[in-house]
């Protein structure tokens, strides 16, 4: 067994065989699990907002999925994966409040989120190929870099593999 | 008006602000419940998004979580978190159960934390309106029961739309080891401008 390191919010890890990742409570985020299943190149992002694009504020590329995901590609590259090999599997993205109003928008940010991680994955020729996101729960995640095995912790609920 | 001009003096407005909300949310809760209660000093804290997660100690902890938006002159959210063992003395004490009762909580348990939730911010935010002449209304509450870093990237998130970093009001309470919960304000960038001119104070 490697180590398990820690991904935080807004940020992204990049591990090779025996080492794994792992975010605590993703809630409207989403985990962007990438794997390369030949050099098993790991790769976790835990971005928080779909749309780089569409803030003022964007200095941290790990906090949005359009340049969270690239970042995550081109730094998986880096470390030896190939990009055609690679897959996704994605989590996160619940909506943990049922508010109404003004602050109702931001709370629905889950869906995009999830949303615009695909559109990305997509872009990029990335194939998805497990997702478990949406409901109204928080998910803890571990990504095996042996297997690239994605496991979901949530409260209450037994642990789920993807 | 941004938060890179954070100053003492203006740490020390809110930090009052704190202190009169939550002294009066204290007192509701205290009077509901007919517990003593006390409460900490109030901490105001600047914080990059990415660590709101751990604002209130570990990650994986399950609290209860009830949040409300607020809305008119000021926009921003509120909530108010507990651990477990204090909601379920809560909800024991509002329904007359068993204090020690753990049983999982029921949509009439939820929705007692709701209302829960309706009071407090109620009195925190019209101590504070009262204060400023701002005219502050909450949304109607919704509770969640989670690790702590998820319910709390739902204010990350809305923070993070707008800056790398939240500015919060926090406030712990307990009584006796009876209830132990966190109020948090989370006013935006504009309304933090609004409260400290609505003082008199010249930005």
């Amino acid at each position: 067994m490697g180590q398990m390191i820690k991904v935080g919010m807004a940020d992204l890890k990049v591990c090779k065989e025996p080492d794994s990742l792992t975010t605590i409570g993703l809630g409207s985020c989403v985990g962007i699990a990438l794997y390369d299943p030949v050099t098993k190149v790991t790769g976790l992002a835990h971005i928080m907002l779909p749309d780089s694009k569409a803030i003022r504020n964007n200095s941290n590329i790990a906090k949005f999925a359009d340049t969270g995901i690239e970042e995550l590609v081109k730094q998986m590259v880096k470390a030896g994966a190939s990009k055609t090999r690679l897959v996704a599997k994605i989590a996160g993205g619940a909506k943990m409040f049922a508010l109404s109003g003004s602050a109702a928008s931001a709370i629905n940010i889950g869906e995009q989120n999830a949303a615009a991680s695909k559109k990305k994955l997509k872009e990029l020729g990335i194939r998805l190929i497990a997702e478990d996101c949406g409901l109204n729960y928080g998910r803890t995640v571990e990504l095996y870099s042996e297997t690239g095995k994605y496991l979901i912790k949530a409260v209450g609920k037994p642990v789920k593999e993807i | 008006m941004n938060l890179d001009q954070l100053n003492d003096m203006y740490i020390d407005v809110l930090r009052e602000i704190g202190n009169i909300g939550t002294g009066n949310a204290t007192t509701a809760i205290s009077n509901m419940l007919n517990l003593k209660m006390d409460m900490g000093v109030p901490k105001v804290e600047l914080m990059p998004v990415e660590k709101l997660g751990e604002a209130i100690g570990s990650e994986e902890q399950i609290v209860v979580g009830i949040m409300l938006g607020v809305e008119a002159d000021i926009d921003g959210s509120m909530m108010f978190i507990m651990d477990m063992k204090s909601a379920h003395k809560m909800v024991n004490l509002l329904m007359m159960r068993d204090p020690d009762d753990e049983k999982e909580f029921d949509e009439m348990d939820l929705s007692a934390l709701r209302e829960v939730g309706n009071i407090i911010a109620g009195s925190y935010l019209s101590a504070i309106s009262t204060l400023t002449n701002l005219v502050i209304s909450p949304t109607v509450p919704s509770v969640s029961i989670d690790m702590a870093a998820a319910i709390l990237s739902v204010p990350a998130v809305q923070f993070g739309l707008m800056s790398d970093r939240a500015l919060m009001i926090k406030t712990a309470i307990g009584g006796d080891g009876s209830i132990d919960g966190y109020f948090i304000l989370m006013p935006d960038e504009e309304s933090f401008a609004k409260i400290l001119t609505s003082l008199g104070i010249s930005i």
